[in-house]
């Protein structure tokens, strides 16, 4: 080894990095990235998952009670109804995560020891369960203290019963399969994409494309849309596995599992086109769908709790197609939702379709220049 | 060996005012005028990085131009590329074509992409395929050729629509002599049929194929004509000069007032001289002092002299300015 010919390797090596501004940018983003996302991703400690309550008896004791459990932080008032069944329909529609009910006998229970109140709790994520359970330490205002057991096995055993929904044997596949179909198709779709079409640019098969008729719409629909089909096999073979092998329930209609697939499929190849007009090479754009992985694994609840993560982060996640597919997917697979009671996460994947590939469409030209 | 250039038929394919494209400092195309005739063989010639890809590129809408007026087929450029781009054909310079598609893929998605109907669009790719001698490999994934069949095959591509106008940007500059020839076969054959060709190329020898050339140097258009016309205008201008030891009589020559340029061929030296000079007077002067046997006569111009002649003032112009 000649300390003369190595020197030239890396010299010229440094030279060519120095040239390639997407690669540089990477050196410093990627860490800078990763500290302040899983810094703000992970937080253990879950704290205001949003509450319905449904206080049937509606005296001073029981709303001393709620005001002691919104207390504790852990949960914050997002929706006031007046039957427990209707706290079910908001925790199925994902519009809350946990349920607060009082039934109307609250004081007879309360003077007889029994239970005096429920916790109803979205259990397919295991740690909005355990947050919850910390509910049933809420200490009641009794005179009769109680020394006899709980009637039902719930976990809390005291007065305040806490019920898991969805996933009752907090079994984790039942979680993460779902979610599972999200990072795949994430991941693939935007790469397959936006390599598809640098990748002739690369070769100068774009110079012959854009000396024909073709248009830029037939041009990139025409590229995706194979890629739609691809990820339509892949949510297929997840779905299979996951139910063959881990057992997991599709609780809510197929079609609406797929429907949701189709969304984030098409968020993608609308992602994937957006970085093929900017990117100038393979390189560059696996880069560039590696730096938009990253944040939608940690912030669109996959990973870590979305109620456990600050104001910053969410807003965040919410710009993100992944966070909106978890919530629907999770929503009918687990919870037997139905699509149109999770309107808001449909809208919004559909105008990020929109917006992104409008833009995409609009910054690809039909010229050279 | 210039190909006479057929009788003026129609009017012109194309038709450009004042044309330049500049990128960012850089002047690659400077207030280019041009007329190409229909139905004939136009030759851009022009050394690298003259400026005739990027022309070519805004002729047929790919580029937009910073200055000038474009006309081709009737249409205006580029506010009526998309119409435009129905009626040519563009044979790039770096193969485009599909890689790893077959032969017959290719074609076929080209005639798609052209709007062929399909039983019409199968008709013409087995013809193409006939015509362009690739039945024994219709197969063959077309990365997996040689360069002149690469070519061929480009330029099947090109015609597959049956194009009124063709622009091949040095279509041949990385084949063979012999593939060359066969290349040039289809191009005549193709303006027999109607079609009009615009086609770049560094080599002199496919320039001297074209019915009309054009010299672009930096830029700049400056010579435009038929070969011939060109070649004739250098009437008297060229000698060829046998010398014991050619390099010191090229050292000798060279600086010479009135000497344009001077190229070894072999054992003697091609002299371009300025018009209405006694160049060659001199010359003979400034070898006898050296070699007595040196000897200066005329030859007839070749498109070379007729390139160097039209490059040479720019050369100095620029010489003179840095």
């Amino acid at each position: 080894m000649k300390a003369r010919r190595l020197g030239a390797i890396m010299l010229k090596e440094l030279r060519q990095l120095r040239r390639d501004r997407v690669t540089l940018a990477m050196i410093v983003m990627v860490p800078v990235m990763q500290l302040v996302l899983f810094g703000y991703a992970i937080n253990f400690n879950l704290r205001g998952l949003d509450a319905g309550i449904a206080d049937q008896a509606n005296t001073s004791a029981s709303r001393a009670l709620v005001m002691d459990m919104l207390a504790t932080g852990v949960v914050k008032p997002a929706l006031a109804v007046q039957t427990p069944q209707q706290l079910m329909e908001a925790l199925r529609r994902g519009q809350i995560s946990v349920g607060i009910a009082i039934p109307p006998d609250f004081e007879q229970r309360r003077a007889g020891g029994r239970t005096v109140a429920q916790i109803l709790v979205d259990g397919s994520d295991s740690s909005v369960l355990g947050a919850a359970s910390q509910l049933a330490q809420t200490p009641v205002d009794s005179s009769a203290p109680d020394t006899r057991a709980p009637l039902r096995s719930t976990p809390a055993s005291g007065p305040i019963s806490v019920v898991g929904f969805y996933n009752p044997q907090r079994r984790t596949a039942v979680n993460i399969v779902p979610g599972l179909i999200g990072i795949i198709l994430t991941m693939t779709m935007v790469m397959f994409t936006s390599i598809a079409i640098v990748r002739e640019r690369e070769r100068g098969n774009m110079e012959l494309l854009i000396a024909t008729p073709l248009t830029s719409g037939e041009l990139m629909i025409g590229k995706v849309l194979p890629y739609a089909g691809i990820g339509l096999i892949q949510t297929t073979l997840v779905l299979l596995l996951g139910v063959w092998l881990f057992d997991v329930p599709i609780r809510g209609e197929v079609l609406g599992v797929y429907v949701a697939a189709v969304l984030l499929i098409l968020a993608n190849l609308a992602l994937g086109l957006m970085i093929s007009t900017r990117a100038q090479s393979q390189f560059q754009s696996m880069q560039l769908t590696m730096f938009l992985f990253l944040p939608s694994i940690l912030l669109s609840g996959f990973v870590f709790p979305f109620a456990g993560m600050p104001k910053i982060a969410q807003w965040l996640a919410e710009v993100l197609p992944l966070t909106h597919f978890l919530r629907l997917i999770r929503g009918v697979m687990l919870r037997g939702a139905g699509l149109s009671e999770m309107w808001i996460e449909v809208l919004a994947l559909i105008a990020f379709i929109v917006v992104v590939m409008g833009v995409a469409i609009s910054r690809f030209r039909k010229r050279l220049d | 060996m210039s190909v006479a250039a057929p009788e003026e038929r129609d009017g012109g394919a194309i038709r450009a005012r004042g044309l330049s494209k500049r990128f960012g400092s850089l002047t690659a195309v400077d207030h280019v005028d041009l007329d190409v005739p229909a139905k004939h063989v136009y030759g851009f010639l022009g050394p690298n990085g003259s400026g005739k890809s990027t022309t070519i590129r805004m002729l047929c809408g790919l580029l937009t131009p910073s200055e000038g007026e474009i006309e081709v087929l009737g249409l205006q450029v580029p506010a009526q590329a998309d119409e435009l781009r129905t009626r040519i054909g563009y044979m790039t310079q770096r193969f485009s074509l599909f890689e790893d598609l077959t032969v017959r893929e290719n074609l076929e998605f080209l005639a798609a992409i052209h709007d062929l109907p399909r039983e019409r669009a199968r008709a013409r790719v087995d013809e193409l395929i006939g015509e362009y001698d690739f039945a024994d490999r219709q197969k063959q994934l077309a990365g997996t050729m040689s360069g002149g069949q690469k070519q061929r095959l480009a330029l099947a591509g090109a015609v597959i629509h049956r194009p009124e106008l063709l622009f091949l940007d040095e279509p041949t500059s990385a084949v063979d002599p012999e593939s060359r020839r066969d290349f040039w076969e289809k191009l005549f054959e193709l303006t027999d049929a109607g079609t009009t060709i615009l086609v770049s190329t560094h080599l002199m020898d496919e320039a001297e194929r074209c019915h009309r050339i054009a010299i672009l140097d930096h830029g700049r258009l400056v010579a435009d004509g038929t070969p011939a016309e060109l070649e004739a205008a250098l009437a008297g201008r060229t000698l060829l000069v046998h010398a014991r030891d050619p390099r010191r009589a090229q050292q000798r020559i060279t600086g010479i007032e009135g000497v344009l340029s001077v190229a070894q061929i072999g054992n003697a030296l091609r002299v371009l001289v300025e018009k209405d000079r006694d160049a060659a007077d001199r010359i003979r002067e400034a070898l006898q002092a050296v070699d007595r046997e040196a000897g200066v006569e005329p030859v007839d111009p070749d498109l070379e002299d007729v390139f160097v002649s039209a490059t040479a003032h720019g050369a100095r112009e620029r010489k003179h300015a840095a």
